[in-house]
């Protein structure tokens, strides 16, 4: 027997005897934003209580690592254990059987737990095919201290109207301040992520209940000439360039008088440390229409498993790890309750110390104020408060953001982006054969 | 001349290099060509079947199809047109006596060692952002509104970029160029006092004209493919959407491959073209 | 008077090339600046050029988050791999391309170079299974193979251009002294060659190390490069100007560098035959 035979023989038996012997790598595939990045450093804590597990990072940019893990699942590549996703991939992807079924983690986890809204998100037909990482909606963060120099008062549940009221009061071009900062960067989980939860609080909706778009419709064309309205009079030069991390960026050098965006973004904003306008920062609902629904998403950045993972069981570690309250605990005593991973967790919310972190009951509002299974006023065929969860969805929203960002910029009207826009669609579910 | 023995030696020798482009070339295209003919939705189950020319059609009936073909030559166009110009001018210069040309030189290639990820995220950000860049500061310093130049100006924001790029590059090609540029020829036209603009219309430019030839063939292969610097600054929109960023869209964010694979032939058809015309030139200016 | 003109041409050349070298260079030395500012300097407005309190946080930031010296180790492998087994599989060929050209060299020549022109993305799906068939996804074989036919056209073409400049006579005399043809691509042309083998070398190992398409979707963590190491820094939330900065400074430096030391060869060789 050649040495090279025993070994092999050895390792084999090490496996049988329980792989506790040998080491599991897990590779996850996660986005680069600050709480995904805490994880990362928090690492050691996993790993002292798994010295088997050793853990590989693939840390990227949203849109790098988006088509990274929809091309690897896509074509069964097997590259990633772990991979982070949200709630528009995980209903497609389990649907396909592409994900492994999370209802076998430990009952320690507790996934009673879990906030229903986004349990729901990431459950198709009783099976959870994803663990919540961190739960968001969207609100309104605006500065107390410009709304107070303007003599105005933000509601709590403010309306289209008073938000545009409020926008022209703050903005003084000349002291670059602008009254409002939105989303304006192409794509689907950018500008039209927004719009289309903005739309469903004009009764707006994507597709009537046969599948046709609805894109040149009277409610739509209402919410791009609302949503141009304020841009051009009280938003910041160049727009239709801005995601949320540019609008970050500005809201904290306190360029911005509001901002509507991620309840995540609350952390950011009132953080010392980055922001200058840390202490002046209030919230409030997503605004509405007195149509019966709210601008507000539902979102959760959640880890999954692809079905072809060979360290599947080691991977289950890891995310019930990730995603337990003992985390949570974990970051809390690190870095302070303000900066825990947000909005999955009721237990969170019960917390007596959370609750002094000053964003944390607008937080749970949006969040519970999200409906996916009846986003707009009027009946849809689908699912998903600010996408529509349909495979297509990502590539017709991209182009219809980049035609809505090019009227933006003042390249064409609203009503020539929109017609363009339920052409693609029309061309797009057509070539899908709907 | 060359013997039997030597020819047949000589077919060897090129073996390895050929045998495997061909199959670099070869096992993809057919696979994409074979794609192409169907319904391929990998989100969909992937294989749904062969479905004839539909996705050919589908692809070049799209609204997005000519103006990204015309976005491609633009952009190709474009910085062709003012690399070389630039180059030109450039390599005339740093052919000048003068002091420290060895640092300018390595100034002036410095951006041809930058990945095009690194150069269009600074440029994006650091210059270009019409809050904080630089171009931002230094348009108010003047009293100027900021100008949004990846969604107001894009396609030209681009073209610069890639310039930027590229242009050491051409310099560098025209610059050797230059240096092989006979001396005594230019010394007698001055004793004769052809002004300077004659000098150079009619003894450097044709003296440049292989390396031109040479810098636009190059430039074009590369040019043509263009990615990194779109999907970082703009991703396709504000009317830059080239064909490769418009068969990107159709592969991964729509997982349509089918159809992204007929964009690709019609890619691949776009890039023959293209290049029979330049080998047209080549092969006037090039004796290969 | 002659000698005053010349001077007084000498001080405005060097004015201008000195000018215009700046300006080029300017984004690179702005990029570099502000890698040692704090993220509030990076944005200051008006900004700040030199008068800034320098840090090193951004660097000791990104060394934390990032596995930086795994990330240069397979570019180096990557960059330096595929330009190696590319010169090895291109120097036979452009020698038989060069000393015994046939009717159709110059069509295989071009024919070599179209195959650049194929649409990376178009092609993306076919290698990605090619690659999960042939378990080559996130290795470092794979991008070494990839890269390499990639580039194989340009080194070829380049080593030709060099090989057709060294006279047929000198291989004639080596052959008549009954070298091999081993012996005589070894020993007789090769060193002839050297300069213009560097030459290939250099821009290859920099077309390789910036190559951003292949590199980001066929590696996740073990074969991941430098170009992977950027897309993990463009956009992270708050500020970020200053460690994108950093981040970029590290991506690009190795390459700078080595760039610099080596522009003579680089220079001296990067004419394609555009140099009768």
């Amino acid at each position: 027997m050649s040495l090279k035979k025993t070994l092999y023989a050895a390792s084999a038996f090490a496996l049988l005897a329980g792989a506790s012997y040998s080491e599991t790598t897990v590779t996850i595939a996660t986005v680069n934003n600050g709480d995904m990045i805490r994880m990362q450093g928090l690492t050691d804590d996993f790993t002292a209580q798994n010295p088997d597990i050793k853990l590989e990072w693939v840390t990227l940019e949203e849109n790098v690592l988006r088509q990274r893990v929809t091309q690897d699942i896509a074509a069964k590549g097997g590259q990633f254990d772990v991979m982070t996703i949200g709630t528009y991939e995980v209903p497609i992807w389990g649907k396909q059987g592409w994900l492994v079924s999370l209802n076998d983690l430990p009952d320690a986890w507790d996934a009673d737990d879990l906030l229903p809204a986004i349990r729901g998100g990431l459950t198709v037909d009783g099976e959870l095919y994803a663990a919540p990482f961190y739960g968001e909606s969207s609100m309104v963060m605006y500065r107390k201290d410009l709304m107070a120099a303007a003599g105005m008062e933000m509601p709590e549940a403010p309306t289209w109207d008073e938000i545009k009221a409020a926008a022209a009061a703050m903005t003084d071009k000349e002291g670059e301040v602008y009254g409002i900062c939105l989303r304006g960067k192409a794509g689907w989980g950018e500008n039209m992520a927004f719009l289309t939860a903005m739309s469903n609080s004009f009764g707006a909706r994507w597709f009537d209940e046969n599948w046709k778009p609805e894109l040149n419709g009277a409610e739509w064309t209402a919410t791009v000439n609302y949503y141009m309205d304020l841009m051009n009079n009280y938003g910041p030069p160049g727009a239709s360039t801005n995601g949320f991390n540019e609008n970050l960026s500005l809201f904290q050098q306190g360029k911005c008088g509001m901002w509507i965006d991620a309840t995540v973004a609350a952390s950011f904003v009132t953080n010392p440390k980055d922001s200058t306008v840390a202490d002046q920062v209030g919230f409030a609902l997503a605004p509405d229409n007195g149509m019966g629904k709210r601008g507000n998403w539902l979102w959760a950045w959640s880890l999954g498993i692809p079905a072809g993972s060979d360290a599947t069981d080691a991977a289950k570690k890891f995310v019930a790890w990730a995603t337990s309250k003992e985390y949570t605990a974990l970051v809390a005593s690190k870095e302070g309750w303000a900066n825990v991973p947000p909005g999955t967790r009721t237990s969170l919310y019960e917390n007596a110390e959370y609750a002094k972190v000053p964003f944390a009951a607008m937080t749970l509002g949006s969040i519970n104020a999200a409906d996916p299974t009846a986003p707009s006023v009027k009946p849809v065929p689908y699912t998903g408060v600010q996408f529509v969860a349909i495979p297509e969805f990502a590539g017709i929203a991209t182009q219809v953001g980049q035609e809505i960002s090019a009227a933006l910029a003042g390249q064409q009207t609203v009503e020539q982006a929109l017609d363009k826009a339920q052409m693609l669609t029309s061309e797009e579910m057509e070539a899908a054969g709907y | 001349m060359a013997t039997q023995h030597s020819r047949s030696a000589a077919r060897l020798m090129m073996a390895p290099a050929v045998i495997l482009l061909l199959g670099w070339m070869l096992v993809p295209l057919i696979m994409t060509l074979l794609f192409s003919f169907k319904k391929y939705l990998p989100l969909r189950g992937g294989d749904l079947g062969w479905v004839g020319f539909d996705n050919y059609i589908r692809f070049v009936t799209s609204s997005a199809f000519w103006p990204s073909v015309l976005t491609t030559l633009t952009i190709v166009g474009g910085v062709l047109v003012i690399t070389v110009v630039l180059g030109v001018f450039l390599a005339i210069l740093l052919n000048q006596p003068m002091w420290g040309q060895g640092i300018v030189r390595i100034l002036v290639i410095a951006p041809f060692f930058v990945m095009p990820t690194v150069s269009a995220l600074v440029w994006k950000n650091m210059f270009m952002d019409p809050v904080n860049g630089l171009f931002a500061h230094l348009w108010k310093f003047f009293g100027a509104e900021p100008v949004a130049w990846l969604s107001e100006a894009s396609l030209s924001s681009i073209v610069m970029i890639v310039s930027w790029q590229w242009l050491p590059f051409a310099t560098l090609i025209l610059l050797t160029a230059i240096q092989s540029l006979d001396s005594e020829q230019l010394e007698a036209s001055e004793m004769d006092g052809a002004p300077k603009l004659a000098q150079f219309g009619y003894i450097t430019l044709p003296h440049l004209g292989r390396a031109i030839t040479v810098v636009v063939l190059i430039q074009t292969i590369f040019l043509l493919s263009i990615f990194a610097e779109i999907f970082v600054t703009t991703q396709g929109s504000f009317g830059t959407r080239t064909l490769t960023y418009l068969i990107y869209q159709r592969v991964l964010e729509s997982q349509n491959v089918g159809l992204g694979s007929a964009g690709g032939v019609y890619a691949i058809i776009l890039a023959n073209i293209v290049a029979i015309f330049l080998m047209r030139m080549v092969g006037k200016n090039l004796d290969a | 008077m002659a000698r005053s003109v010349t001077q007084k041409r000498k001080i405005i050349n060097t004015a201008a090339a000195w000018s215009v070298g700046l300006l080029i260079f300017f984004p690179i030395l702005w990029t570099i600046l502000t890698s040692f500012k704090t993220e509030a300097q990076a944005i200051s407005d008006p900004p700040v050029f030199l008068a800034f309190d320098w840090t090193l946080e951004n660097y000791t930031v990104v060394l934390e988050r990032s596995d930086y010296m795994r990330f240069l180790w397979n570019s180096i492998i990557i960059a330096g791999g595929s330009t190696l087994l590319g010169i090895i599989i291109a120097i036979p060929a452009a020698w038989s391309m060069a000393f015994v050209p046939s009717k159709r060299t110059k069509d295989i020549l071009l024919w070599m170079l179209s195959t650049k022109m194929l649409p990376a993305v178009g092609v993306l799906y076919p290698i990605y299974l090619i690659f999960i068939k042939m378990g080559l996804l996130d290795s470092k074989i794979g991008l070494v193979v990839v890269l390499m036919l990639i580039n194989l056209p340009i080194i070829v073409w380049m080593l030709y251009t060099y090989f057709k400049e060294i006279p047929g006579e000198i291989l004639e005399a080596a052959r008549m002294d009954g070298a091999s043809l081993r012996e005589e691509v070894l020993y007789v042309l090769t060193p002839m060659a050297i300069p213009g083998i560097a030459s290939t070398v250099l821009l290859n190992v920099i077309l390789a190390w910036n190559e951003a398409f292949w590199t980001l979707n066929l590696t996740a963590a073990k074969a991941a490069p430098l170009t992977a190491f950027i897309a993990s820094y463009s956009s992270p939330e708050g500020l970020f100007y200053a460690k994108l900065s950093a981040a970029s400074t590290m991506a690009i430096a190795p390459i700078l560098i080595l760039g610099w030391f080596s522009q003579k060869q680089l220079v001296s060789g990067l004419t394609f035959g555009a140099v009768k």
